[in-house]
């Protein structure tokens, strides 16, 4: 969910949009932002599952210690997402997903 | 193998602050940091900072972060996306990128400023995506303009969990109850009268029973509790949330600390496990220095002063500085922190770091 006014900082609206690619599908996200932000933007907090659970697991630290938020980025796994900027183009993927293999 | 007169480890309040004051006295500075963006945390707190005019009160903490960016960059190498991963006996620092080992750089001397990390909560339903360290709530909204959701309960009244329940409101979002466990707020007076005045709702001796949801939050039960901090059977009540957000303390990042073999204390109120040092802020391993939320938790205020002293000792043990001019700076420098740490909240960080310098003292002396 986008912040829509502030009475502090500055809008956004000038930061260039950019577009990336999640589990396949294209969607914006503004030049510079965490991948982790541009998916809560969208609404998105669930960012993987565990491996052995298949758990839901999203954000925690937001500064690169917990990896709770890690996903796969242009084919490597374990990118952590609150602390890598999105590119144009980057392909995104979620991991472990339970539907694997179905 | 590249030389270095200083590395510092961090380029958060501290570690910059040092930078500044070495490199203008003429030392040859590069500061490491594993992130992007230089500044530490400081660019997320849109607030305005506290105390008197020395210590920057009344001027936001990104514009104090831009400042203080504006001050270090002429005065040291800023290395950035670098992740320390050794130091080495004979201050050689290790440096890694990408997973990738990048250099090894020989510094005559080294300061740590880490930093230290937020503090988790276990509860059923706490790994839910939603529930989420109140600093990366903070980043989220006040870097990224990102809210994880309209209706946040928070957990913790400490200035942290305060502040940032406040710049909740302010990004437009609703933060549907404060919780604390203790019978009282943890932090400044003024800061909860201003999160009551908003509206939010804060109960004491409080705390989430669980957190409903299956994929993320939806909301939260929660519980009173009695004076020996058990759940109050019938008091159980359904908060709706989208997020939880938990500010309850943070920890030094002691790791190089523990790896470059200085000695460590524990100080409960200060965050617990941190370096031993003295009045220079130099560790029990010679050359090797500390400053900031790693030597123990408080307020950027603090971390920059603590940064400035290890900055002007560092440069003062390298020739750069004559004792007698840099004693007298080194006063200034103390004079601000005793201001800092005086008070309801302060004179106890105070009483707490003399006992950690103390301890410095007695090491340097044998």
């Amino acid at each position: 969910m986008r912040v829509k006014e502030h009475p502090i900082l500055s809008s956004l609206d000038r930061i260039p949009v950019v577009e990336i690619i999640v589990d396949g599908i294209a969607v914006p996200a503004r030049e510079g932002e965490s991948i982790a932000a541009a998916l809560m933007a969208l609404g998105r907090l669930k960012l993987r599952h565990t491996h052995k659970t298949s758990s839901p697991r999203g954000v925690f630290c937001g500064i690169g210690r917990c990896t709770d938020c890690v996903m796969t980025v242009d084919g490597q796994t374990n990118v952590r997402t609150c602390v890598t900027p999105v590119r144009a183009g980057m392909i995104v993927e979620t991991q472990n997903k339970p539907d694997k293999g179905e | 193998m590249r030389q270095a007169d200083i590395i510092i480890v961090g380029a958060g309040p501290a570690g910059l602050s040092a930078a500044v004051e070495a490199g203008r006295l003429g030392a040859q500075v590069v500061v490491v940091d594993e992130n992007a963006k230089p500044g530490g945390q400081l660019f997320k707190q849109i607030h305005k900072f506290f105390g008197s005019r020395e210590h920057l009160a009344g001027i936001r903490g990104f514009d104090i972060g831009q400042e203080l960016l504006a001050q270090a960059q002429p005065c040291a190498q800023i290395k950035l996306n670098s992740t320390v991963y050794a130091i080495y006996p004979d201050k050689q620092v290790a440096l890694i990128a990408d997973g990738v080992h990048q250099e090894t750089i020989r510094a005559k001397k080294v300061i740590l400023a880490a930093g230290a990390s937020e503090n988790v909560l276990a509860f059923p339903g706490s790994t839910l995506p939603g529930v989420m360290s109140a600093g990366a709530v903070q980043t989220m909204m006040n870097v990224y303009q990102v809210l994880p959701a309209e209706e946040i309960l928070m957990i913790g009244s400490g200035n942290v969990g305060l502040i940032v329940s406040y710049q909740i409101v302010q990004a437009g979002g609703k933060v549907n109850a404060l919780l604390e466990a203790a019978p009282r707020i943890g932090g400044y007076g003024v800061h909860a009268a201003k999160i009551s005045r908003a509206g939010i709702p804060i109960l004491t001796r409080h705390t989430v029973q669980k957190v409903l949801g299956e994929e993320h939050v939806e909301g939260a039960i929660v519980v009173q509790l009695d004076d020996n901090v058990q759940p109050v059977p019938g008091s159980e009540r359904m908060i709706a949330c989208g997020a939880i957000a938990i500010a309850v303390g943070l920890t030094p990042l002691t790791e190089l600390a523990h790896l470059a073999g200085c000695q460590l204390t524990f100080i409960s109120r200060l965050g617990g496990m941190l370096p031993v040092h003295d009045d220079n802020m130099e560790t029990t391993v010679p050359g090797i220095y500390a400053a900031g939320d790693l030597t123990g938790v408080e307020e950027a205020s603090s971390a920059m002063e603590e940064g400035r002293l290890a900055g002007i000792a560092a440069a003062e043990a390298l020739g750069y500085i004559d004792a007698g001019a840099a004693a007298k700076r080194k006063a200034q420098v103390w004079e601000r922190l005793h201001m800092l740490r005086s008070g309801d909240f302060g004179s106890y960080r105070r009483q707490m770091k003399e006992e950690v310098i103390e301890k410095g003292r007695i090491f340097h002396a044998i």
